[in-house]
Parts: structure tokens; C-alpha cells; sequence
């Protein structure tokens, strides 16, 4: 077991090197000069323009730009970014906001997609069922922006619920409308996966068989048919934890939150190569462990599934 | 109430039936109105006795049991009758009190042990919950004891195993354990054996039986085997589409059988035909003239040439061990026999005993570790791809699972006519006319052709695998399993089938098969193996008549009914 971890550890290095490269190669490849357009319509002067370039080692070919920027990386020293700021501080500042609203809108849809897709798969056929799977439809089909400034605009503003932006000092209570939102998207599809899950494991014969040895039907519910269920659930919550942590661009511009995503889209509109590639570097180690975590919680959950080399 | 309470009650009225099924009619809902599944069921079981439903599947003998368990499917119901446990009628009971009879009063030990067990909770566990939900002491040492009683070796530690650690016979183990825990009075034991070999069959089927008889429990035992039914059960009910056709000691329905389906039941049970089939024989040439294709050549088996010779064959897996090590296990171990044009040659054992990986490897599917499969006098190893291509135009298999090895997305046109387009044989008017010439060949109509493979029955789907077997005229065919899947009349349509076919078409047959009943009907040689050894070998007769090695003896001793005496003309 320990083998496997370090192995799939050992794996993050190429994967690593290999993420970086390419982000950095679609980053250098963008048309345009960042740093002229840094200054928009009032151009400086030549020579400020050559200092500027020579400090960000723009005037460097690619290779030497990504040789720098890796032995950089490895002595933990990120850079400044366009506006003078050092890198690892801004990262500092966005990540805790990010992982919070993160693991908040993966708490919300797994706690009711689960609830609802147990629900409905257990009363397959039924009102309820019938409800929840056009309700989920639903969701899926309206795009993030709609739905984000709706309930931005009826939760927060005309019933004041909750706080409609988050602003500076982001905590649980004040990414709660943002992480539903974030959440409700991925909550449609663990809805419907857990309710198929449920739908097939139902009529599986070792339910039948634990009926037949007299367990009351919430035992059976429980241990029998929700464990099972929940293994093709969390290798999608696991996957989906990459895409809360990264692609949280649009939610995170609707709500004023300071965090990732809206860095992210700052820094490729400016051609901010450092930046782009420091935060994905973070973004690919949170994908690569969040795999991991579900092969082993996979692993537990099923015990015919065993890692040996 | 508790469960002595009853037994003690019950005691002195002995003759008060303990279930009693009365005009039980049982239907269901599907897309198109109600379906009936059972009518006017009934069957009486009295404390301690066994009595056994026989029938084909689709007979509706599980769903009577499932009934009487209260475990119907959703879209089941029953719609008219009685189930009376101890003279109350438990057919329309409320769930909780179902819940109070499950597991305490009426055990089930269901059909698959390969999925009835929760893949993802040790058995320990699962013997646990049971023990628990039904208010009996659950420590580690109750359940150990009661995997122990079901003829677990080892209890404690298997216990903290899980259901894929075991073999299916130790499954079947653990399920009889779980059934039989909490001692009911009533068993529901449904195909308890039908997926095990039928060595460990004899020994589960022998332990349930000591295990019922010290108990008392009186069992409801669910088969399609009329052997195995008339030699554990007191009384046998046999059901056909849904209905009761007949019922009585098991003996004397088993020798004086009057409804014509029990008649052709106890005609084509495998475990109680004792000779091969010889129908093909008594076909004569006017058949041959009116079913033969017109191109299709009449080989007269000439019964001297060897089309086949394995010679040492052996194969070698490694096994992890862990840390990188692996330990050899040779799966076949230095195996030789030869086949000879136009005869059938079956290699029988148990599952584990290398019989499949000798048909891969005359297939050309695995490479031998060693040895030689010499076909037609050419050493198939030293074949290049363009030979190996035309050797499988000769050598065709037929597989055991009739919905697996059919590609559910190809109508039967397209399935059988894959074969001749991968060879290039024909064009496609003339690979039309040679589907339908097979079809007739299998006796399906040729309207099957527009169908797929989920609208056919089992039986149909594997004469399409025949046919598409034989679509490119081989000269030998390997039939994995081939029949083990079927119920014992199609089982028995298609062993004809096939025997048909080799005195037409002078087919020779290689048919590894677990079962040697189906040997002895359609065989003409055994080669007996075990543990990746070939054990024995000899004619048919020889084998079934003298057994000379001790495996071999027990092996015809495990079939079901073997020692049942049977007037001549039944058998």
C-alpha cells in the first residue's frame, strides 16, 4: 500500500513537468506584447519597455524563460508579477479563499445529491422521482452566469438571506451563495448518478438476500445498498474537486470573490506567464492528490479493489 | 413468540402442515397489462420434510418460493390464493411482519453464490447482521460457530474475509450458514448447487441435508434437475408455465410419470439418461438428402486419422506473490491425447482442473509453455499469422455463455455472417443464401435474421453460436461449456442438434464440459482431468463402466440421481 502511494506520488514529477511546459509554451504563443499592452494607450519609452522586458526575462527564447522559471520554482522563489507583487504572497492570499468555497460547494452537492439520488432511486417510477430527475434537467441546463445572478439577485438582494457579494473578507458564512451555485451544477450530476447507482444496486440478488435474512429496510438501505452506490459517486467527486478548486472563473467574478479563478483570468488576459503557471502548477498537484485520495477511498470502499505493484 | 415457543407447540401436532400453498396466483405488471406468472399453485409442506419444485426456467417455481418469502419483485403481486405458514396466511402480510418471519422462521439460501454475498462487507459481517437483526447473540465466536456448523474450515479467520477471497463452494458455504443461522423452521433453498461443480454440489447438498435433518427444518428446495430433486426431496412438485402439473413421492412420479412434460423431463434429464445420443445415427439418408445444403460435402468419418494430437502439452502462469516475487502454477501439466476425425472427445473436471485452458490453447488463443498441438499433422506454434488465419477458418468454438459471446448490437444476420466477411468468402448474395442454409441447418426460422440477440431465448442464441460456428464449414469444433448454460430440455435439443450435425457434416467435436452427464450423451471419448493432470482417458463406456482412478470415481458418483433406480424405458 505504501509502495503504491509513494509510486503514484513519484508520478506527480512528470506529470508536473509535463503541465508546466505545455502552459507555459500556450502562454509565450499568445499574440500580442504584455508589457506594451501593460501601459495601453500611452506607451513609455523604448528603453523602459527593454528594462521591463529584461527584468521579466521576456527578452530570453522560451527554453531559457521555462529553465528560469523551474529553478525558480524549486527555490521557492515565485517572482513578482506585473503590478510588483510577489507571486507566493498572492497566492497566499487567493487559495485559502478558493479552497474554502471549494470544499463548501462539494459538501453542499454531495450532502443533498446524495440525499435526492438515494431518494429517488429508492422510489424509481414515482412523483418524486419524476420531480427530482426534470429539476436536475433543469439545473444542468441553465448556464452558470443565469443562474448565479438570479439567486444573486433574489437570495441576496430581495431577501436578504445571504450577503450577495463576498468581497475582501471571504469565511463559510459569506461564500455560501457562491458555493451553492458552484455546487448546484455538479449537485444535478451526482444527483443522477447516485440515483442510477441506487436504480441498478436495488435489484442487486445480495439485497434481496439480506431482505431475505430479515434486516429491517433502513439497514438494508444503509449497508447494503448506499455503500455500493457509492463508488462510481466518488470517483465523480473526485474529479469534480479539480474543476470547484479551477474552474470557478464565472462564479467567482458574479460574487466578487477573491480568489483563483478570478486571478487566473486576470493573469492570462496580461500574458502574466509566471503567474498562469504558478497557479496551475497548485492546481495540478490539488487534481493529482485529489485522484489519488479517490483510488484509496475507492480501495476502502471496495475491497476487491486491491493496489499491489 | 419466540421460535421455541413454537417448535413446542408444534410438537404434538405433527401433522398440521407447517406451509401450505393454496390456488396461489401470482402476476405481474409489464409494459402491456398484467402478466400471469403463477396459477393456482399448491403444494403442502409438513415440519421436517423436503419438498422440491422442479421445472425449466420461466416455470415460475422461484417465483412461488419468493412468494412465500414475501420477496416478489416491485412489479410482482400476489393476485389470488393462500400462503399459509402454520395456518396463517402470510400472502398479503405487512412488511414488518415479514420482517419478524424473515430469517427467524422462513431462511432463504439463495441461487448464485457469486452474487448474493455483499462484494464490499466481510462474511464475518454479513453472518453478523443477520445474527443481530433477528435478536440472537453476535459476537466473533457466535459467528464463527455458525460458518463453523455450515462446514467452514478455519471459521475465525474466514470470517474477516471477504466474499472475492472465496471459492464458490465456500460462498455457497457462507450463504448456507446465513440462511440457516437464526434456525428457521422453513428453508428456501433455490438452485442451491446449480453454479457449483458437482463434487462440491454432493458435498453442500449432503451438509444441508445433515444440517436440516438435526434441525428439523423443514426445506422447499427449487431445481431444475429432476435427478437432484428426486434424491434430496420427499415429495416433488413440478410446475410448468406457471402451473402445477404434477406432484407426489418422488419416486413414484419419477418412475410412473403422467403429465407428458414430467414424461419428457424425466426423459431428457441429463443425470439420468445413461446412453450417448443416437439420433444422428437413426436419421438415415432421406434426412440427409432433405436437410443437407446442396454444396455442403457428406464426410464419411473414416475414425483412424488423428486430427488433433496434444502432445506434453503444459502452461505456466506466474503468480504474484507480493514484492515483486511470483511463484509458477502450471495450469496444464504435461497433457497429451489425440482426437480422431469425426469422433467427439470431451475433457471433463472441475473448475480449476485446466480444461479451458487447453481448449485456449488448441484454439490458438494462448501459447503453450511447452508441448506440441499438432492439427492435421502441422504443429500449430509454428504457424505464421497468415496460417493461424486459415487454421481458425478450420478449428471454430462455441462458447458457454449463449447472451455473453453474442455481440448484442448485431442481428443474427450480421452475427453469423461476420465469420464469412472476415474470410472473404462469397459475395453478398451468396453469403445471404449461406446464413439461411445455416439457419435451417440449426432448425431456426429464417425470419431470425432481422432479429437480435436479446429478443431469442438461451437455447436459440446458442444454435445461432452454432451457426455462426459453422458458417465457415470447420472441420473441428471446440464447445466450451456449450449446453451448461441451457435448461436440461434445450440442453438436450441442442446436444441432438450438435450430434446431428457430426454425422452430416463429419464434424469432430472437442467438449470440455464440468458436467459428465452431458458426457456421457454426447462423448465418445474422456479425458478425465484434475488439478492441470490428465487423470484418465478411455472410451466413454470404459470411463462410465470401470473407473479406474479414484477422482474419476468420485466425479460419477456426485451425479445428481445416479443411484436411482429407473425402469429402461424411462431412461
Amino acid at each position: 500500500m505504501i509502495q503504491y502511494i509513494l509510486r503514484r506520488l513519484l508520478q506527480i514529477i512528470p506529470v508536473f513537468i509535463g503541465t508546466t511546459l505545455l502552459v507555459y509554451f500556450m502562454v509565450f504563443a499568445l499574440p500580442g506584447d504584455p508589457i506594451r499592452a501593460l501601459f495601453g494607450d500611452r506607451p513609455p519609452s523604448e528603453a523602459v519597455i527593454a528594462q521591463l522586458r529584461q527584468q521579466y526575462n521576456l527578452d530570453q527564447p522560451f527554453w531559457v524563460q521555462y529553465g528560469l522559471f523551474l529553478k525558480n520554482l524549486f527555490t521557492f522563489n515565485l517572482g513578482v508579477d506585473f503590478t510588483g507583487q510577489p507571486i507566493a504572497a498572492s497566492l497566499g492570499r487567493i487559495f485559502p479563499v478558493t479552497v474554502m468555497l471549494a470544499v463548501e460547494a462539494l459538501i453542499i452537492q454531495t450532502v443533498f445529491g446524495v440525499t435526492f439520488g438515494l431518494i429517488a432511486g429508492l422510489r424509481k417510477g414515482k412523483f418524486f422521482d419524476a420531480t427530482v430527475l426534470v429539476a436536475s434537467l433543469v439545473v444542468i441546463a441553465i448556464p452558470t452566469f443565469v443562474l448565479g445572478f438570479v439567486l444573486q439577485l433574489l437570495i441576496g438582494v430581495q431577501l436578504g438571506w445571504a450577503k450577495p457579494t463576498v468581497g475582501a473578507n471571504a469565511d463559510w458564512g459569506n461564500l455560501i451563495l457562491p458555493a451553492t451555485v458552484l455546487g448546484l451544477v455538479s449537485f444535478a450530476y451526482v444527483l443522477r448518478l447516485t440515483r442510477a447507482s441506487v436504480v441498478e444496486n436495488m435489484n442487486a440478488d445480495y439485497v434481496r438476500t439480506a431482505t431475505a435474512k430479515g434486516l429491517s429496510r433502513p439497514r438494508v438501505v444503509v449497508t447494503h445498498i448506499l455503500r455500493n452506490s457509492m463508488i462510481p459517486v466518488i470517483t465523480y467527486l473526485g474529479a469534480s474537486l479539480g474543476g470547484l478548486m479551477g474552474g470557478a472563473i464565472v462564479t467567482e467574478s458574479i460574487f466578487n470573490v477573491p480568489g483563483v479563478g478570478q486571478k487566473l483570468f486576470q493573469a492570462v488576459i496580461r500574458s502574466e506567464g509566471p503567474t498562469v503557471v504558478a497557479i496551475v502548477s497548485v492546481l495540478v498537484l490539488v487534481f493529482v492528490i485529489a485522484n489519488l485520495l479517490v483510488d484509496l477511498l475507492y480501495a476502502w470502499l471496495d475491497p476487491r479493489i486491491r493496489y499491489e505493484n | 413468540m419466540t421460535t421455541s415457543d413454537v417448535r413446542i407447540s408444534e410438537a404434538g401436532q405433527a401433522d398440521t402442515p407447517l406451509l401450505e400453498i393454496r390456488d396461489l396466483a401470482i402476476s405481474f405488471k409489464t409494459g402491456s397489462g398484467e402478466v400471469q406468472a403463477v396459477r393456482n399453485a399448491h403444494l403442502t409442506i409438513m415440519p421436517g420434510e423436503t419438498v422440491a419444485i422442479v421445472g425449466e426456467s420461466g416455470s415460475g417455481k422461484s417465483t412461488t418460493a419468493l412468494a412465500a418469502i414475501g420477496l416478489l419483485p416491485g412489479n410482482g403481486r400476489v393476485s389470488g390464493g393462500q400462503i399459509l405458514l402454520d395456518g396463517e396466511d402470510i400472502s398479503h402480510a405487512s412488511e414488518k411482519r415479514m420482517i419478524e418471519l424473515r430469517g427467524n422462521t422462513i431462511g432463504m439460501v439463495p441461487q448464485d453464490p457469486m452474487s448474493n454475498l455483499n462484494p464490499v462487507w466481510k462474511i464475518g459481517y454479513q453472518v453478523k447482521e443477520t445474527l443481530r437483526a433477528n435478536g440472537r447473540p453476535s459476537g466473533p465466536a457466535d459467528v464463527a460457530k455458525v460458518l463453523a456448523e455450515a462446514g467452514l474450515p478455519d471459521a475465525e479467520r474466514r470470517a474477516k474475509q471477504y466474499p472475492h477471497e472465496f471459492s464458490g463452494g465456500m460462498r455457497q458455504r457462507a450463504l448456507i450458514a446465513i440462511g440457516l443461522s437464526c434456525q428457521p423452521r422453513l428453508l428456501i433453498a433455490d438452485e442451491p448447487t446449480s453454479a457449483l461443480d458437482v463434487t462440491v454440489q454432493r458435498q453442500i447438498l449432503d451438509h444441508l441435508e445433515k444440517m436440516t435433518s438435526e434441525l428439523g427444518t423443514s426445506v422447499l428446495l427449487i431445481t431444475h434437475d429432476l435427478g437432484l430433486a428426486a434424491e434430496r426431496a420427499d415429495k416433488v412438485v413440478v410446475m410448468y408455465r406457471g402451473n402445477v402439473v404434477e406432484a407426489g413421492p418422488s419416486l413414484e412420479l419419477l418412475q410412473n410419470p403422467q403429465h407428458p412434460y414430467t414424461q419428457r423431463l424425466v426423459a431428457s434429464a441429463p443425470s439420468l439418461a445413461s446412453r450417448r445420443i443416437q439420433v444422428a445415427k437413426e436419421l438415415g439418408v432421406e434426412t440427409d438428402e432433405l436437410l443437407a445444403p446442396a454444396e455442403a460435402v457428406v464426410v464419411e468419418p473414416t475414425m483412424t486419422e488423428d486430427v488433433l494430437q496434444i502432445q506434453n502439452l503444459r502452461k505456466v502462469f506466474k503468480l504474484r506473490s507480493g514484492f515483486g516475487k511470483s511463484t509458477d502454477f502450471a495450469a496444464v501439466d504435461d497433457v497429451s491425447f489425440s482426437v480422431k476425425r469425426g469422433t467427439t472427445t470431451a475433457i471433463v473436471g472441475e473448475s480449476g482442473s485446466g480444461k479451458s485452458t487447453v481448449a485456449q490453447m488448441v484454439l490458438n488463443l494462448l501459447q503453450p509453455t511447452s508441448g506440441k498441438i499438432v492439427f492435421d499433422g502441422v504443429d500449430t506454434s509454428t504457424l505464421n499469422s497468415k496460417q493461424i488465419f486459415a487454421f481458425r477458418r478450420r478449428v471454430q468454438p462455441i462458447f458457454q455463455d449463449p447472451y455473453g459471446s453474442l455481440d448484442p448490437m448485431y442481428n443474427i444476420f450480421r452475427t453469423i455472417e461476420e465469420p464469412l466477411r472476415t474470410h472473404k468468402i462469397g459475395d453478398k448474395a451468396s453469403r445471404e443464401k449461406k446464413v439461411r442454409e445455416l439457419l435451417d441447418q440449426v432448425a431456426l426460422p429464417q425470419s431470425t435474421m432481422q432479429r437480435y440477440p436479446n429478443e431469442l431465448s438461451g437455447g436459440q442464441r446458442q444454435r445461432v453460436a452454432i451457426a455462426r460456428a459453422l458458417a465457415l464449414d470447420p472441420e473441428v469444433i471446440i464447445c466450451d461449456e456449450a449446453v451448461s448454460a441451457l435448461d436440461v430440455l434445450v440442453q438436450a435439443q441442442v446436444l441432438n442438434l450438435l450430434a446431428e450435425l457430426q454425422s452430416r457434416l463429419g464434424l469432430t467435436y472437442l467438449f470440455i464440459t464440468h458436467d459428465l452427464a452431458v458426457v456421457r450423451q454426447i462423448a465418445d471419448h474422456v479425458c478425465v482431468m484434475e488439478k492441470g493432470k490428465l487423470v484418465e482417458t478411455g472410451s466413454t463406456d470404459d470411463v462410465f463402466d470401470a473407473p479406474q482412478q479414484d477422482y474419476t470415481k468420485a466425479l460419477l458418483h456426485a451425479i445428481p440421481g445416479a443411484r436411482l433406480m429407473l425402469p429402461p424405458e424411462v431412461a
